[in-house]
C-alpha cells in the first residue's frame, strides 16, 4: 500500500508526519534538529529516501543536512555557499547599493533525476548547485546578471525561494525573488533573462510594469504541463502560458488576492489552490476564516473549501513554501500555519482535518507519496491520472475585490 | 590540550558532551583554539565564524577567566590557565532577550 510522508519544516525544528493511503491515522516523529529553524526539507523525486534540510539560526548561521533513509537519520553535509567572484552590490532599503551577503538557504530543489544534484535558493538571492550530494555548492552566478543591481530586498529579505525544473527541457529553469521577480534560464544558468511581462505592482513600484523588482510569492507547475505557470504575487494571482515570459491576472473571483502559497493537484494540471490573506498589512484570512480556495478551470473561477477548517477567530498565516500536495488518488492537498497546525485533505481539498495542531510556526511542508513496492516517489506525477485537458479558462467576475484595484 | 564549552545546539551539532579537549599547537590564541576546533570538528566550520572572513558571527561571544574576548582580535593569548586546561574557553550564544 502507498505511504505518504510529509516534511514539516517549523520555527522550531523539523517533523516527518507519516500515514498510509488512507491519510487517517498520522505518526508524528521530531522535533529533528530542536530549536533551528527548518526554512525547507524536501526530498529527491528521483530517490525518496534522499531528504535534504536547510537548518539556519540566528546564533549560527546556516547548516545542512542530508538523509539517505528518509529522515530516520541525517548528517550534516556542506554549508559554504560563497558567491562567485565579487557579487557587487543590489539595491538597499534606502535606495543605496548594498554588498551581497549570504544569510540562509530558503529553498532546495532536488535534481528531477539524480539525486545527488540539489539546487539552493539562498538569502540574499542567488542560486546554487551541488553535484555530490551537498556536501560543496557552486553558485550560478549569471543570475545576478539579470539587473542585479536593481533588486530589492522586501521587508522579509532578499531571498530566492522558487525553483521550477523544467521535465522537458534540462537547461530550462525558472526561478522567483523576493522581490525581485521571475528570471527563466534555457541553458542551464549560463544567461539569464527577468520574465515579469504582465506583472503589475501598482502599489509597490513607482513603474507597475518594471522589468525587475516585482514580488512574487511563489510558482507552481504540473510537469504534465511545463508551460504552463501559475503565480501567487504579493497581490494578484497569475498564469503564463509560455514559461513565464508573459503572465495574466486569474485572480477572478477571489474575496482578496494577497496570498502567499500556491499548488497544483497532481492528476489535474487545471486544479489550483491558494490561500487568501486579508491583505499586505494584515497577514491572516480574512473574516478570521481560514479558507482554501480551489480553481478547476486555471484561475478566475474559485471555489471556498471550508470543511473541517477554523470558521472563527483564526488568524493564522499560511507561509509561501507550507503546502504540498501528494500523488494519491484522490489527491491529497496539505498546508501549514503559522499557528502550528497541519491541516490535510484527503479528497482533493473537499474536507480537512488537522493532522497536528500545536507545532512551531509551520515553515515548509513537502509531501512525499511511497509506493509499497519501489522507491520510486515524487511530488507529483508527471502524467494527470484525470483529463481535465478541456478545462475552459473563464474570465469571471470579480467579486469583492480589494477597494485599492 | 585546552577545553572548549560549546553552546548547546553546537554541541548537538558536533555530537558532543560536555567539554571537548582541543590539541592546540603554538601560541594558544582565541584564532589558533579555533582552528584547532574547527579541525577537530569540521562541522561546526561556519557556525563559529564566517567560512571566508573568519569573522565572528555576530550573536556568538567568547568568554574566558571571566573576562569577554568577542571583540579581541584573533592573535589576542587566552588565559594562562585556559591554555593549560585548568579553565575552559566558553564560546556562548549571545542571550536572546525576552
Amino acid at each position: 500500500m502507498s505511504q505518504v510522508r510529509l516534511l514539516v519544516g517549523t520555527k522550531k525544528g523539523a517533523f516527518i508526519l507519516t500515514s498510509d493511503g488512507k491519510r487517517k491515522k498520522w505518526d508524528v516523529s521530531g522535533p529533528h534538529f530542536a530549536g533551528w529553524e527548518m526554512y525547507h526539507v524536501t526530498g529527491s523525486p528521483a530517490d525518496p529516501s534522499r531528504l535534504y534540510a536547510s537548518q539556519t539560526s540566528g546564533w549560527f548561521g546556516q547548516v545542512m543536512q542530508r538523509s539517505n533513509d528518509g529522515g530516520k537519520t541525517w548528517e550534516p553535509v556542506g554549508n559554504e555557499f560563497k558567491y562567485d567572484g565579487t557579487p557587487g552590490t543590489h539595491k538597499w532599503y534606502d535606495g543605496t547599493q548594498h554588498p551581497w551577503e549570504f544569510k540562509r538557504v530558503w529553498h532546495l530543489e532536488p535534481s528531477l533525476t539524480d539525486p545527488d544534484t540539489v539546487y539552493a535558493g539562498a538569502e540574499d538571492a542567488a542560486l546554487f548547485r551541488s553535484a555530490d550530494g551537498g556536501k560543496t555548492w557552486q553558485e550560478l552566478p549569471a543570475l545576478r546578471n539579470a539587473k542585479g543591481h536593481l533588486w530589492q530586498p522586501g521587508a522579509g529579505g532578499m531571498g530566492l525561494h522558487t525553483i521550477i525544473l523544467d521535465p522537458t527541457r534540462p537547461g530550462r529553469i525558472v526561478i522567483a525573488i523576493s522581490a525581485a521577480g521571475v528570471f527563466r534560464t534555457d541553458d542551464g544558468g549560463q544567461s539569464w533573462q527577468p520574465a515579469n511581462r504582465g506583472l503589475k505592482s501598482r502599489y509597490e513600484l513607482p513603474d507597475p510594469d518594471a522589468e525587475v523588482g516585482h514580488c512574487v510569492h511563489r510558482i507552481a507547475m504540473h510537469p504534465s504541463r511545463p508551460d504552463t505557470l501559475y503565480m501567487q504575487k504579493h497581490w494578484d494571482v497569475m498564469r503564463s502560458e509560455d514559461s513565464a515570459q508573459s503572465w495574466t491576472e486569474v485572480s477572478g473571483n477571489l474575496p482578496t488576492d494577497f496570498g502567499f502559497p500556491i499548488q497544483v493537484h497532481a492528476h489535474e494540471p487545471e486544479t489550483i489552490y491558494v490561500v487568501p490573506i486579508k491583505s499586505d498589512s494584515e497577514h491572516f484570512p480574512l473574516d478570521g476564516q481560514l479558507r482554501v480556495y480551489r480553481s478547476r478551470s486555471g484561475g478566475n473561477e474559485w471555489q471556498a473549501l471550508t470543511k473541517g477548517l477554523p470558521q472563527k477567530d483564526c488568524y493564522v498565516n499560511v507561509l509561501r513554501e507550507a503546502m504540498s500536495a501528494d500523488r494519491l488518488d484522490p489527491c491529497g492537498i496539505y498546508f501549514g500555519t503559522t499557528g502550528g497546525q497541519v491541516y490535510g485533505s484527503a479528497n482533493n481539498g473537499d474536507t480537512w482535518e488537522a493532522i497536528v495542531h500545536d507545532l512551531p510556526a509551520v515553515l515548509s511542508v513537502e509531501a512525499q507519496t511511497l509506493e509499497s513496492s519501489s522507491s520510486s516517489s515524487s511530488k507529483t506525477s508527471l502524467k494527470p491520472r484525470k483529463k481535465s485537458e478541456k478545462s475552459k479558462k473563464t474570465s469571471g467576475k470579480k467579486k469583492n475585490r480589494r477597494s485599492k484595484k | 590540550m585546552i577545553r572548549v564549552v560549546l553552546p548547546y545546539h553546537l554541541r548537538k551539532l558536533a555530537r558532543v558532551e560536555g567539554p571537548v579537549a582541543i590539541e592546540v599547537e603554538g601560541p594558544v590564541t582565541i584564532r589558533a583554539a579555533l582552528d584547532a576546533l574547527e579541525a577537530r570538528y569540521p562541522v561546526l566550520k561556519g557556525t563559529i565564524r564566517d567560512h571566508g572572513t573568519h569573522r565572528r558571527r555576530p550573536f556568538i561571544r567568547f568568554f574566558a577567566c571571566h573576562e569577554d574576548l568577542s571583540l579581541e582580535p584573533g592573535d589576542t593569548p587566552l588565559p594562562q590557565q585556559i591554555a593549560s586546561g585548568e579553565e575552559p574557553f566558553l564560546i556562548v550564544g549571545a542571550m536572546a532577550g525576552g
